[in-house]
């Protein structure tokens, strides 16, 4: 059963002559086992909507539903919940405390009132799944590279082993080796354990390869939800926001300009070069030569 | 949570005592102060009063804020009339028991009372028209004399700002490190004693490691920007007078002249 938000508004700061609106009447169903993005510029409200989401922040108004379940009942174990709805929040590797890492790991578990086997098992599974090693388990997370401390402390909450996995930009701050190495962590862990995994970022890029379902926030409001194909077609919109589309949709709308046949709409760099490719080939079989030297340097 | 926590608690508005120069607020409220402990008859207390009700209608802020921030030394302003009340001795109104009220004990206990809401409310509505940096720049300049002495003012004064900066950050990211170790299952509310203490590891821990992260990176960045202390140091935003504030100043001293002829005379 799905997480589902019914009418959720969330103000801050009310007693003061600055309310901030931050959610503003947020209805959304968040199916199971799907990949989801969430985009906005900084400030729209996507950490404030997260949060909501395992019951950290209550909202102003409405209700969200886990299971069926309004997670603000008075007798709901919100601990429980925080145990399915894992939180990943940004920059995580700021709240490793433990003595090593297989400690701090099995923190999350340990909070769920596991046994003990079962707390280590979980915490060496969740650790391996990020591709950390064995003999790094005794460590100190603190002598740690930038980017294994985020991979231990993603491992912290995947050790919970939530149904729902979401992470609020877990890629600020990295290089682009560690983003890519977060980014097909996500993916694996949505494809082989059919994780709902929700995505937030402010960069089109990370989310445009990996995501089903694309939602872009704007100011407290969900603006779009739809395939990220039909999102990118929102060009204007999308800028007037803040946002850019992804470099590679940038690319093909201007070999579109160019008369290129392509598609306008592509948000993968495979499917890009895939079409490039076909368009060179076409070209090439029938009039040897002519014409092609743009679309050469292109591909 | 903790967002809820105002230090400082600087109300934002657009005000004359908002706008008012820093160092006349200080001033004036200091002589404020100084005109509480002046005045010992009903009308000097009628006028000061006066004076802090048309300062507050003047300053945009909520009457229901200043309330708020009387609520802590509610039960001090309590014990403060009880004991007074009771212990005072003079002419009988009451007698039960041991226990005598007296009219003069009701009359000090409340002046008293009176004394301690008038210097909160006043000293209040300082901080709440004046943000904390414009407040340690007037202490700077108002204090600058005492360089002579070799008393490092500039020194006291930037510790002074950067600590209060300091507050919203670490609170905020108390904040934040709570809510991620709650989303890790942490539990902070239930338990006894040794349980609650021991869960303040996973926050104290990481705040003590970004407290130190973040005074090595404005130090970094403060020396990077070439800065050495306030000799020959000038300010972006100098503190100069406008008219409103002279014409403050003028009415400042009006008001304690105003407080010491009724002392004298009434």
């Amino acid at each position: 059963m799905p997480l589902s938000l019914d009418h959720v508004n969330c103000i801050y700061a009310t007693d003061t002559n600055h309310p901030v609106h931050a959610l503003d009447d947020i209805c959304l169903t968040l199916e199971d086992g799907q990949f989801i993005g969430l985009i906005g510029h900084t400030g729209c409200g996507k950490s404030t909507l997260v949060q909501h989401l395992n019951g950290l922040l209550k909202p102003t108004s409405g209700t969200i539903t886990f299971d069926g379940e309004d997670i603000h009942a008075r007798d709901y174990d919100r601990r429980a919940l925080r145990g399915k709805v894992g939180l990943v929040f940004q920059y995580p590797e700021h709240q490793l405390f433990e003595t090593d890492v297989l400690a701090d790991v099995c923190f999350g578990p340990k909070n769920l009132g596991l046994d003990k086997d079962e707390i280590e098992k979980r915490a060496r599974e969740a650790l391996l799944a990020v591709g950390m090693t064995e003999e790094e388990f005794g460590n100190s997370p603190f002598e740690l590279s930038g980017g294994q401390k985020r991979r231990v402390a993603i491992a912290g909450v995947l050790a919970m082993q939530p149904r729902v996995l979401i992470l609020d930009e877990p890629t600020a701050g990295l290089d682009p080796a560690g983003r890519e190495e977060i980014l097909e962590l996500t993916a694996k862990l949505h494809h082989d354990n059919h994780m709902t995994v929700i995505l937030v970022s402010h960069s089109m890029d990370d989310v445009a390869n990996y995501v089903e379902r694309l939602l872009v926030m704007d100011r407290g409001r969900v603006k779009y939800d739809d395939v990220p194909k039909e999102v990118f077609k929102h060009v204007k919109e999308l800028e007037d926001m803040g946002l850019a589309l992804p470099e590679i949709t940038y690319v093909m709308r201007s070999l579109k300009r160019h008369r290129f046949d392509v598609d306008e709409t592509t948000t993968t760099i495979e499917d890009a070069c895939e079409q490039i490719m076909n368009l060179y080939r076409m070209r090439k079989a029938p009039m040897d030569g002519q014409n092609g030297s743009s679309s050469e340097e292109k591909a | 949570m903790i967002r809820e926590i105002t230090i400082g608690q600087y109300y934002d508005a657009e005000s004359v005592i908002h706008r008012l120069d820093p160092r006349v607020k200080l001033v004036a409220t200091l002589v404020y102060i100084i005109s509480i402990f002046l005045v010992d008859n009903p009308v000097g207390y009628a006028f000061v009063a006066a004076f802090m009700i048309v300062m507050v209608g003047l300053s945009g802020v909520p009457v229901r804020y200043i309330v708020k921030g009387l609520r802590p030394i509610m039960i001090i302003l309590f014990i403060t009339v009880l004991f007074n009340m009771l212990l005072t001795p003079g002419r009988v109104l009451l007698s039960f028991w041991k226990i005598n009220v007296t009219w003069e004990g009701i009359r000090i206990g409340f002046t008293m009372a009176l004394r301690l809401v008038l210097l909160i409310t006043g000293t209040s509505l300082m901080t709440l028209t004046t943000t904390p940096n414009n407040l340690t720049d007037a202490m700077e300049r108002l204090l600058r004399p005492l360089t002579r002495l070799h008393v490092p003012v500039h020194e006291i004064a930037m510790m002074m700002s950067i600590a209060l900066r300091f507050i919203p950050i670490l609170l905020e990211e108390t904040d934040i490190i709570m809510k991620a170790q709650m989303a890790r299952g942490a539990d902070f509310e239930n338990g006894d004693l040794i349980k609650r203490a021991k869960a303040l590891v996973p926050i104290l821990v990481p705040l003590f490691i970004s407290a130190f992260r973040r005074a090595n990176d404005l130090a970094m960045a403060m020396e990077a920007r070439c800065y050495r202390g306030g000799e020959g140091r000038t300010k972006m935003k100098p503190l100069v007078y406008a008219r409103r504030d002279y014409v403050s100043y003028a009415i400042t001293w009006c008001f304690l002249a105003g407080c010491v002829l009724i002392r004298i005379f009434l």
